[in-house]
C-alpha cells in the first residue's frame, strides 16, 4: 500500500464524537419525533408453534386514542409477499396463517401515545391451534416436529440454492468440510478423544433496543433506523416493495449498541408497511423485554472428536448443530463462514466438519459478536486442554506444537498469511508467567489458570464504497455507510482520510449513513469495516490527492509544490469555490468453498487471531467463581487507533464474560422467563477482574496501513479459558455454559462421589 | 389515561419551568417530550440499568421510574446541566480523556453518577467507585476505562 506520512495513522486520536456523548447531546433514534407521528405496539404470539385460528382486535381498536391495529393479512393490502430475510425469505412482516415462537409479532396497535397502544395491545386476543414444537437444535435434525412447511433460500447465497423448495426438513443449511483421511487417521491413531460442549441461548442487549421509523408517501418511503446495515434496508425493503433504490432512503445515527443484533431487517419492514397503511409517520421502539424475542445467538451443540499418534493430533472430526430459533436470519452464514474453522488454529491434516443450521420454535437467532467463533472455541479449546491433561502435556506446549502457521494450509486449504496465531499464544503465556509456578492456594479457595485461542475468518466477498469530498477551504467531508455504534469508526475513518490528504483528522467530518447520500456498503458487522470500509476510504482520498495534483498541474505549478489546497481551489475558480470529489469501492478476492468438500484456495481476505488468559478463584464450598484476572492478546494487524483497538478488545472480553459466567434466556415451553434485566443478569463493575489487552507486533499486508478488524477477537478465547482454569484449580470439567457456582458445585460433588439429585 | 393531567412546577437546570403532565407519566418521558432534553433516556424500564438518571433534589433517581408528578416544587438537574456555559465539567472530561465509552447511550448516567459520588466521596478508592456505579450497566463494557475516568476526575477536582 501507498503509505504517505500524515502521522495520523497508528495514533490515538480521541474519538470524535466524545463531547457529545459525555453531555447527553449525541443523536440516536431513540430520541427521534416526527411531526404527526404515530408509535406501534406489538401484539406478539403466546405459542410456540401454531395455526393462527382468529384475532379479535376489536376491544383494542374501541380504545380511544387507538388509530389502527394492524395484522398480518393487513400487511398483504401493501406488501403482497410480505416475507424477509438474508439467507431465507422465510420471515413475514407479521405473522401470517402460523406463528413460530413465543414471541412473535402477530399485530401492532398505532396511537399516538405509547401508553395507549400498550394498554391497547393488551386487549387484542388470539386464539391458535397448537402444533408440536421442537427447541433443541440436535432434536430438530430428525423431530417430527417441522418448523417450517418449505425452505425458501433469499437466492443471494450459492451455496443455498440447493435448499430451494425442500419440505420436512428442519435444516437450513448443511455444510461439510472433507481434508485428508480422516477414517484412516483415527483407525491408525494412539489415541482418540471425544467430547460434546454446549452453549446457551444469550442475546446482545444494546441498551438503545431496537428502534426504527418510517414516513412514507405513494412514491418513496424514508426509514430512521438503528441499523448496522442502512444498504441492506434500502435493498430489502425496495425488494419487497417492488420499487427502484432511490425511491427508499434509509438513515441513521449513532447506535447505542449494536453487536450483531441490529443488522438486516428487524423494525424496518413493519414501519414501512404500518406507515404506508395510515399515511402518517410511524415509530416502533422496542422495550428491554422485546429485545428477548427479536434476535439472539445461538445455542450450539458441538462434538468434537481427535485421533492423536506419537503425541500429534493426526485426525479431527466436528460435528456442530446451531440452533437457529424460527427464522433463519443470518444464521446459515453462522454456520458456514464459522464452521469451517471449526477444527480450531491448529495444523491438523485430517479434517471433517459438519456444521447444521437448524430451525427450532424459539426465538431468531443471528450474529452476535464474534458470528459463531466464541461457540467453537469454547468448544475446540476445552477440548484441547482435556487431550493434553489426559497426554500429561503442558496445555501451551500442546497447543504450540500444532499451530498453524503463516504459509501452511488452514483445513479449506486456504494458505495462511498474516496470521499471528504463534505470537498471540507467546505473549499470552509471557504476560501469564506461564513458565513460572502457580499459587493454587489451600483450604476452601482454590485458584487456577488458564488460556485459550480461537481464530476467523473474515466474511467474504463483501463490498464498500466510500466518498471523499474535498472543500475549497481545505477542509473535507467523508461519506461512508459505515454506522459507529460505538466501536469508533468515524474516528478511523477520519484518521484515514487525514492521512492521505495530509490534513489535521479534525478537518475531516464524517457523513452518517443516509442512502441518499452516503454510498452503498454491506454493512458493519464481523469486524469488517477497517479492512473494507478502510481500503474504501483510503482509495478516496487518493483519488482526491491526485485530482489535487492534476489540478496542480493543470495551474503550472511544479510537481510536488506546496501551494496550500484553499489557495489552489481560488487560483482555479477565482474565490473559495468547488469541490474536488473521489471515490472508491472495494471488494476482496475470494472463492466459495465447494460443496461437496469445503475446501477453497482463498476463504477469506484475512484471519483476526484473538486469545485469552484467565485467573480465577474458586470456592470449593460454594461453587462460585470470582474471575481474578483476564488477559486479553489479538492480531489485529497495525492499529489505526490503539485506544479504540484496546478498548474494543476489552470490551469483547467483557460482554464474553457475561455469556461465560452467568447470561443465559431460560424457556419454559418456549416461553422465555427471565425476558428482563432483573432476571437476566450481564456484566457490572462489581464484575470486572483485571484487565489486559495487547495487540501483538503485526501487519496485514494488504490491509489499509497494514491494518484489519478487531471488533470481535477479545470475545474468543474467554469461555474456554475460564473453563481451564476452574479445571485447574480444582479439577473439574464443565462442558456447558454458563459456568454458575451451581454448575461448578454440582461438578465438585459429583467428583467427591456425593451428587446432587437433579432438579 | 383518563385521570386528569395537573401542571407541575419545578426548577429544571437552574431555570424555573412549568409543565402539564398526565399523572402516569415519568420524569424521563417529560424531560424529552416537554423540554428535548435526551441525556436521560429510557432503556431496561426497570430502574436496572442507570440509562436514566437523573438528580431530583439532590438525589440520583431512576428517571423512568420517577413520576413526572413528583417533581413538582423539585430541583431537577440532567446531564445537559453539568459543566460550565458549554464549558465540560471535570468528570465529563475525564470520560473524554479515558476514553470511557463506546456506543454512548449509558454515558450520561454514569456521568451524572460519577458526579453524585465526587460530591459525597471527593476522593473515592476503588471499591467506592465499583460499589457506587454498580446500579449504572455499559453494554459495551467500558468498565476499566469508567473507573479510570472517575479517578483522574477525583485528581482534577482536587486541582491535581
Amino acid at each position: 500500500m501507498t503509505v504517505m506520512s500524515g502521522g495520523q495513522v497508528g495514533r490515538s486520536v480521541p474519538r470524535r464524537e466524545g463531547p457529545a456523548k459525555v453531555s447527553g447531546r449525541a443523536e440516536y433514534v431513540h430520541h427521534l419525533r416526527l411531526p404527526g407521528m404515530l408509535v406501534g405496539k406489538i401484539f406478539r404470539s403466546t405459542v410456540a408453534h401454531g395455526r393462527i385460528k382468529r384475532i379479535d382486535v376489536t376491544a383494542a381498536q374501541a380504545l380511544p386514542g387507538v388509530v389502527s391495529v394492524i395484522t398480518g393479512e393487513d400487511i398483504r393490502t401493501v406488501i403482497p409477499h410480505p416475507y424477509y430475510g438474508p439467507a431465507f425469505h422465510d420471515q413475514p412482516i407479521l405473522a401470517l396463517d402460523k406463528v413460530h415462537y413465543v414471541g412473535e409479532p402477530v399485530a401492532v396497535v398505532l396511537a399516538a401515545d405509547p401508553h395507549v397502544a400498550d394498554a391497547a395491545a393488551q386487549l387484542i386476543v388470539a386464539e391458535y391451534e397448537e402444533l408440536p414444537a421442537v427447541f433443541d437444535e440436535v432434536e430438530a435434525m430428525t423431530s417430527k416436529a417441522v418448523v417450517h412447511d418449505t425452505l425458501k433460500p433469499a437466492g443471494t447465497f450459492p451455496d443455498l440454492k440447493h435448499l430451494e423448495g425442500k419440505r420436512d426438513t428442519n435444516v437450513a443449511l448443511d455444510f461439510r468440510l472433507r481434508r485428508g483421511d480422516v477414517a484412516r487417521a483415527f483407525a491408525e491413531a494412539d489415541r482418540v478423544f471425544e467430547h460434546t460442549f454446549r452453549t446457551q441461548q444469550v442475546l446482545h442487549l444494546p441498551l438503545e433496543p431496537f428502534v426504527s421509523a418510517a414516513e412514507t408517501t405513494d412514491s418513496a418511503a424514508t426509514i430512521y433506523t438503528a441499523s448496522q446495515s442502512p444498504s441492506f434496508v434500502r435493498i430489502e425493503i425496495a425488494r419487497l416493495l417492488g420499487w427502484p433504490e432511490n425511491r427508499v432512503r434509509v438513515k441513521t445515527a449513532f447506535l447505542g449498541g449494536g453487536f450483531g443484533a441490529k443488522l438486516y431487517i428487524k423494525l424496518e419492514a413493519l414501519v414501512v408497511a404500518l406507515s404506508l397503511m395510515v399515511r402518517r409517520p410511524v415509530k416502533i421502539s422496542l422495550t428491554m423485554e422485546e429485545q428477548f424475542y427479536t434476535i439472539t445467538k445461538h445455542a450450539s451443540t458441538f462434538r468434537i472428536k481427535s485421533g492423536v499418534k506419537d503425541g500429534r493430533i493426526t485426525a479431527r472430526e466436528c460435528e456442530v448443530w446451531w440452533n437457529g430459533g424460527a427464522y433463519a436470519d443470518i444464521g446459515p452464514r453462522v454456520t458456514q463462514k464459522s464452521g469451517f474453522t471449526a477444527a480450531g488454529p491448529y495444523d491438523i491434516d485430517n479434517v471433517h466438519v459438519d456444521s447444521y443450521a437448524l430451525y427450532t420454535n424459539l426465538p431468531p437467532a443471528g450474529a452476535l459478536r464474534g458470528f459463531g467463533i466464541p461457540q467453537l472455541v469454547w468448544a475446540y479449546e476445552c477440548h484441547t486442554d482435556m487431550v493434553a491433561h489426559e497426554l500429561g502435556i503442558d496445555p501451551v506446549a500442546f497447543r504450540r506444537k500444532h499451530i498453524l502457521r503463516n504459509w501452511r494450509p488452514q483445513a479449506t486449504g486456504t494458505v495462511m498469511r498474516d496470521a499471528e496465531i504463534e505470537a498471540v499464544l507467546d505473549r499470552l503465556a509471557a504476560r501469564m508467567d506461564w513458565a513460572k509456578p502457580f499459587d493454587r492456594g489451600t483450604g476452601t479457595i482454590r485458584r487456577g489458570r488458564g488460556i485459550a485461542i480461537g481464530f476467523k475468518a473474515s466474511v467474504a466477498p463483501t463490498t464498500s464504497m466510500a466518498i471523499v469530498n474535498l472543500y475549497a477551504d481545505g477542509s473535507c467531508a467523508l461519506y461512508c455507510s459505515t454506522v459507529d455504534m460505538g466501536q469508533g469508526s468515524d474516528t478511523i475513518m477520519a484518521q484515514i482520510v487525514a492521512e492521505v490528504l495530509n490534513l489535521p483528522v479534525e478537518s475531516v467530518t464524517v457523513v452518517h449513513p443516509d442512502t441518499d447520500v452516503t454510498p452503498y456498503d454491506m454493512a458493519t458487522l464481523g469486524s469488517r469495516s477497517t479492512y473494507h470500509m478502510g481500503h474504501a476510504v483510503r482509495l478516496a482520498a487518493e483519488e482526491v490527492r491526485a485530482k489535487l495534483a492534476a489540478m496542480a498541474e493543470e495551474l503550472g505549478l511544479p510537481p510536488g509544490s506546496n501551494v496550500p489546497v484553499a489557495e489552489l481551489f481560488r487560483r482555479k475558480y477565482g474565490m473559495q469555490a468547488g469541490n474536488v470529489v473521489g471515490s472508491g469501492s472495494y471488494i476482496p478476492a475470494y472463492k466459495s468453498p465447494d460443496h461437496d468438500t469445503g475446501l477453497t484456495p482463498n476463504a477469506t481476505p484475512y484471519w483476526m487471531t484473538g486469545g485469552t488468559g484467565a485467573e480465577v478463584e474458586v470456592d470449593t464450598e460454594t461453587g462460585q467463581v470470582r474471575v481474578t484476572r483476564l488477559v486479553n492478546v489479538a492480531d489485529v494487524g497495525k492499529p489505526i487507533n490503539p485506544k479504540i483497538v484496546d478498548t474494543q478488545l476489552s470490551g469483547a472480553a467483557v460482554m464474553q464474560l457475561g455469556f461465560t459466567m452467568f447470561e443465559e434466556m431460560n424457556f419454559d415451553g418456549g416461553q422465555v422467563t427471565n425476558a428482563s434485566l432483573a432476571d437476566y443478569k450481564i456484566p457490572g463493575l462489581r464484575d470486572m477482574p483485571v484487565m489486559e489487552n495487547e495487540a501483538v507486533a503485526a501487519e496485514q499486508r494488504d490491509g489499509p496501513f497494514g491494518a484489519k478488524g478487531v471488533g470481535e477477537s477479545g470475545t474468543f478465547g474467554v469461555s474456554p479459558a475460564i473453563a481451564n482454569a476452574i479445571f485447574d484449580a480444582v479439577g473439574v470439567r464443565l462442558t456447558k455454559l454458563p459456568l454458575t457456582a451451581e454448575a461448578v458445585y454440582r461438578a465438585l460433588r459429583a467428583a467427591r462421589g456425593q451428587p446432587l439429585a437433579e432438579e | 389515561m383518563v385521570a386528569e393531567n395537573r401542571t407541575i412546577r419545578f426548577t429544571l437546570n437552574g431555570q424555573p419551568v412549568a409543565a402539564e403532565v398526565a399523572p402516569h407519566r415519568t420524569l424521563v418521558e417529560v424531560l424529552q417530550d416537554q423540554f428535548s432534553l435526551f441525556g436521560a433516556r429510557e432503556s431496561c424500564s426497570q430502574g436496572l440499568c442507570g440509562c436514566c438518571t437523573v438528580v431530583v433534589d439532590g438525589r440520583a433517581v431512576s428517571g423512568c421510574l420517577y413520576l413526572a408528578a413528583f417533581a413538582d416544587g423539585a430541583e431537577v438537574t440532567t446531564v445537559e446541566h453539568l459543566g460550565n456555559g458549554g464549558r465540560l465539567s471535570a468528570v465529563q472530561e475525564a470520560f473524554l480523556e479515558a476514553g470511557a465509552f463506546q456506543c454512548g447511550f449509558c454515558t450520561p448516567g454514569f456521568v451524572v453518577m460519577a458526579s453524585q459520588l465526587l460530591a459525597e466521596h471527593p476522593d473515592p478508592d476503588d471499591d467506592q467507585i465499583r460499589h457506587y456505579l454498580s446500579g449504572n450497566l455499559c453494554r459495551c463494557g467500558a468498565y476499566p476505562e469508567i473507573i479510570q475516568a472517575v479517578r483522574l476526575a477525583a485528581r482534577k477536582q482536587k486541582g491535581g
